[in-house]
C-alpha cells in the first residue's frame, strides 16, 4: 500500500477563507481529486491481498464504547473487510412508543442518545406540538435552545476527550470528564436530571429556571471555552495526533451524501448543511448570530476539528440565549389530558451527532399510532464497511472515534 | 578501595540482598511517584489520592494486595508452560540489568569489562518473554500485540545501541564504573574543572537514547503492543493475578533500570561535580542518593511524555526508527569519532 501523504490542509481557515466545498474553486477541485485518488488507491490495493485472519472487535471491546461488534478480516495489520453487526442493544423504543402516552414518551426518548438526552426530546416534542397545533411560549423556546446547546456541549466535550483516549493519550479524557461535570451540574440545576432531564412538556417546560442560573451558566461557558483552547493545544496541536488523523478515513462529499451522513461528519466532508440553520424551527437558532463550520479535508482530523469548533459555537449560542432571554410564561394552555388529533408529521433537528427526526403518526388517541425514529448514528456508521477497507488496525480506532456514534443511538 | 574488607561470602549475601531489595523498591517507588501521584496530579484524577488518608499513600499496597488475591487463570487452549513462564522471563531480564549499575566508587555488584554491552543484551531478553506471552495465550489480540512488540523492540534496540556507542568512544571503555570515572575526570580543554557529565557533549546521543528507551519500555507514544483501545491490552490480555502483577512490576522496574543506565551513561551516575580531595568513602555514601535523584528526574521525563502524547501507528513508529533515529545516531558516532581524534 502506498504511503498516505498528508493532503493540503486549509487549517485553521483564516477569516474569509472559503471552507465550504465549491466546485468552481480550483483548489477545492484539486482537493477532491486527491481524495478520490486516495480512495481509489485503497480499493485497488485491497484487491491484491490474499489470506488473512478474522478478528472480532466487540461486542465487548474498548474501541466501540458500547456493544457494537465489528467483524474484521485482516491481512497482517491491514483490514480486508469490516462489517458492523448491530442490535446488541436493541431496546425496542419504536414499538414501546405505541403503548405509551405522549408525556411518557419524552422520558423514553431521553435514553436513545444518552449523552445528549435533552436534544432527543426537542424534535419529538416539536412533532407532537405540531400535530396538536400548540405553540410553546417564546421563553420556553429560548430555554429549550439553551439546554439543547448545553446537551451538545456535554456531548462533544466527552467526544473530544474520548478521542484522545482512543488514540492513546489518556490525559484529555480526564479533563473532559472534569469540565463536562460543570455543564451537567447546570443542566441538573435547571431540570433536576443530570443525564435524563425529561424537562420538556407538550406546550412548554416543566418549570422555570432557578435563581442565579443564568450567571452561573455563563461562567460555565467560559470554562468550556477554556477547555476547548486547552484541547486544541494539547491534542490538536500534537504532531503525533495529526499524523494519526490526517489523511485517515477519507469520506468524499458525494460518498457522504450517498450514505446519508449528517451532522459534523457531513460538514467535515465539505457539505455545508446544518438543520439548525437550514430549516424552519420554532427554536431560537434563527434569531442568533453563529456560524456553521465546515472543513474541505474530509478526513478524521477534519471531523474532530469541526466538532471542536461546534463546541465553541454552542457556547456562543448559549451565551446569546442567556443575554436575550425573553420574559413571560413557560407553558402554553394545554388540556389536562393530552389527546393528539389524527395526522402525521416528520420533525427533525440537529442533534449533537447529526440529523435526528421523528415521524409521528397519530390516530387521535392518548399515544401515537406509530413512531419512526431516524437516528444519526445508524446512518453515520453505515459507511463503515466502505471507509474501513484497506486501513490498518490502529486506524479502525481512529476512524470509529472520529465518526462518533452512541450505541443506544444506533440500536434504539 | 573500602577502608576494610568483607569476606567473599559476606559480599555475596550483601549483593543478593541489594538486588532483591532494590528492584521491588525501585519499581514500587517509580510506580508510586509517577504512575499514581504524577498521573493523578496531571490528569485531575481523584481516585489515587484517597486511600489511606494522606495523599493516597496506601494505593500501591492496596493494588498489590488486590492483584495477589485474584484468581490465577490460564486459558484452556493456552500453551501452559510458555504462558506461565513468560512474565518471569520479562521480570528476570530486569533483574539482570541491575547487576552492572554502579551506585558509588565501590558499590557495584559486578564490574564487567563489557558492562554496557551486557546491559543492552540482557535488556532485550524481555522481548522473548513478550513473544512467549503472546504466543502462549492463544488469543489473537495477544498475538498481534506481541508481534508488534517484537517488531518495535528490534527496531529501537538499534538506535539505543548506536546512541551508547558515542559515549563508549568518548569514555574509551565499556565498563559502566569506568564510564562514570571518565566523566568524573573529564577535562574541558585540558583543564579539570571537577569533571563533566557526557550529556554536555553527547546531547544528541542522549535524546536518541531517551526516545529509544521510551520505545523499549513500550510507554506512550510507543505503546502499540498494549494499545488498550485496539488490542484490549495486547500480550497481557489473558493474564491475571500475580502474573499480571509481574508484568506490571517488570514494566516499572525496567523503567527504573533503563533510567539508571541513562543516568550512568549521560548524567554522570553517582558522581556530582565535587572537589577532588573528597574521599571515595564519602562518594560511596552520597552516591546512591545522587544516582536515585538522577533516575527519578529521568523517569519524570519518561512519564511526562507518556501522559501527554497519543500513540504512534506501527508504520510511523518504524519510520521514525529507521529513517530518522538510526541515521542521526550514525552521524553522531561519526562526529564523536572525529572530535575524539581532534581533541
Amino acid at each position: 500500500m502506498t504511503a498516505i501523504i498528508n493532503p493540503p490542509i486549509i487549517n485553521p481557515p483564516a477569516a474569509g477563507t472559503e471552507t465550504t466545498f465549491n466546485p468552481s474553486n480550483p483548489d477545492h477541485m484539486k482537493q477532491a481529486a486527491y481524495i478520490a485518488g486516495q480512495a481509489a488507491d485503497m480499493r485497488v490495493n485491497v484487491e491484491l491481498e490474499t489470506g488473512g485472519m478474522t478478528v472480532n472487535l466487540g461486542p465487548q471491546h474498548p474501541a466501540t464504547h458500547g456493544t457494537l461488534r465489528i467483524v474484521a478480516r485482516l491481512d497482517g495489520e491491514q483490514v480486508i473487510s469490516a462489517d458492523p453487526v448491530m442490535g446488541y442493544m436493541h431496546r425496542g423504543y419504536e414499538k414501546l412508543t405505541e403503548v405509551r402516552t405522549y408525556p411518557q414518551i419524552t422520558t423514553l426518548v431521553n435514553r436513545i442518545d444518552w449523552l445528549g438526552s435533552f436534544a432527543n426530546e426537542v424534535p419529538f416534542i416539536g412533532a407532537a406540538e405540531q400535530l396538536m397545533g400548540v405553540e410553546a411560549p417564546q421563553r420556553a423556546q429560548w430555554i429549550r435552545t439553551a439546554l439543547c446547546e448545553m446537551a451538545r456541549i456535554a456531548h462533544l466535550t466527552l467526544f473530544l476527550g474520548d478521542l484522545g483516549a482512543q488514540l492513546g493519550a489518556v490525559t484529555p479524557v480526564f479533563f473532559a470528564f472534569r469540565d463536562r461535570e460543570h455543564v451537567l451540574n447546570q443542566i441538573e440545576a435547571a431540570t433536576g436530571g443530570r443525564f435524563h432531564p425529561n424537562y420538556n412538556r407538550l406546550g412548554g417546560l416543566k418549570e422555570d429556571l432557578p435563581k442565579g442560573w443564568v450567571v452561573e451558566t455563563k461562567a460555565v461557558m467560559t470554562k468550556v471555552r477554556d477547555f476547548c483552547d486547552l484541547l486544541e493545544e494539547l491534542l490538536f496541536g500534537n504532531l503525533v495526533f495529526q499524523q494519526r488523523t490526517r489523511g485517515i478515513g477519507l469520506i468524499p462529499a458525494e460518498k457522504a451524501m450517498e450514505y446519508g451522513l449528517s451532522g459534523a461528519n457531513a460538514r467535515a466532508s465539505g457539505v455545508d448543511w446544518d438543520l439548525r440553520r437550514d430549516q424552519e424551527s420554532p427554536l431560537a437558532w434563527s434569531m442568533l448570530d453563529w456560524k456553521v463550520w465546515t472543513h474541505p479535508d474530509s478526513d478524521s482530523y477534519a471531523r474532530c476539528w469541526v466538532r471542536l469548533q461546534e463546541t465553541r459555537e454552542a457556547t456562543k449560542i448559549v451565551d446569546q440565549v442567556l443575554d436575550g432571554l425573553p420574559a413571560g410564561p413557560i407553558m402554553a394552555k394545554v388540556p389536562r389530558i393530552i389527546k393528539v388529533p389524527a395526522g402525521e408529521t416528520y420533525v427533525s433537528a440537529e442533534n449533537p451527532l447529526g440529523e435526528m427526526g421523528y415521524y409521528v403518526v397519530s390516530q387521535g388517541g392518548l399515544g401515537p399510532f406509530r413512531v419512526k425514529i431516524r437516528t444519526p448514528s445508524f446512518n453515520n456508521i453505515s459507511i463503515m464497511p466502505w471507509v474501513l477497507k484497506g486501513v490498518y488496525v490502529p486506524d479502525i480506532v481512529t476512524i470509529l472515534a472520529s465518526l462518533y456514534f452512541i450505541l443506544g443511538d444506533i440500536d434504539r | 578501595m573500602l577502608a576494610f574488607t568483607i569476606p567473599y561470602w559476606g559480599q555475596t549475601i550483601i549483593k543478593m540482598l541489594a538486588v532483591l531489595v532494590v528492584i521491588p523498591v525501585g519499581g514500587l517507588l517509580v510506580g508510586y511517584m509517577f504512575l499514581l501521584k504524577m498521573m493523578a496530579h496531571m490528569q485531575s484524577r481523584l481516585g489515587p489520592m484517597e486511600p489511606g488518608g494522606f495523599h493516597g499513600w496506601f494505593q500501591n499496597i492496596g493494588d498489590a494486595v488486590k492483584f495477589i488475591q485474584k484468581e490465577d487463570t490460564i486459558p484452556g487452549k493456552a500453551d501452559k508452560w510458555v504462558f506461565s513462564l513468560a512474565p518471569y522471563v520479562v521480570v528476570m531480564s530486569t533483574f539482570l540489568l541491575y547487576l552492572v549499575i554502579p551506585a558509588g566508587p565501590d558499590l557495584v555488584i559486578s564490574n564487567l569489562a563489557a558492562g554496557v554491552f551486557y546491559a543492552l543484551a540482557v535488556g532485550s531478553i524481555s522481548v522473548l518473554g513478550i513473544l512467549m506471552a503472546g504466543w502462549g495465550s492463544a488469543n489473537k489480540y495477544s498475538l498481534m500485540g506481541s508481534l508488534r512488540a517484537a517488531g518495535q523492540l528490534i527496531a529501537y534496540e538499534l538506535p539505543l545501541v548506536l546512541a551508547v556507542i558515542g559515549v563508549v568512544i568518548q569514555a574509551g571503555t565499556m565498563s559502566l564504573p569506568g564510564i562514570v570515572n571518565s566523566q568524573r575526570h573529564f577535562e574541558v580543554f585540558g583543564r579539570n574543572i571537577g569533571g563533566m557529565p557526557f550529556i554536555a557533549t553527547q546531547f544528541v546521543g542522549f535524546a536518541i537514547f531517551m526516545i529509544a528507551a521510551q520505545a523499549e519500555l513500550t510507554q506512550a507514544p510507543f505503546d502499540m503492543p498494549v494499545a488498550e483501545s485496539e488490542l484490549v491490552t495486547g500480550y497481557m490480555t489473558e493474564y491475571s493475578g500475580f502474573r499480571f502483577l509481574s508484568f506490571f512490576l517488570g514494566e516499572v522496574a525496567s523503567a527504573f533500570a533503563l533510567a539508571a543506565i541513562a543516568a550512568t551513561l549521560f548524567l554522570g551516575g553517582w558522581y556530582v561535580p565535587m572537589p577532588t580531595w573528597f574521599h571515595d568513602n564519602f562518594a560511596n555514601i552520597a552516591g546512591p542518593v545522587v544516582l536515585l535523584t538522577k533516575i527519578l528526574a529521568i523517569n519524570f521525563v519518561i512519564f511526562w511524555v507518556r501522559f501527554s502524547y497519543p500513540r504512534f501507528r506501527e508504520d510511523q513508529l518504524q519510520t521514525l526508527a529507521w529513517k530518522y533515529l538510526i541515521p542521526i545516531s550514525l552521524l553522531n558516532i561519526m562526529a564523536t569519532a572525529v572530535l575524539k581524534v581532534v581533541f
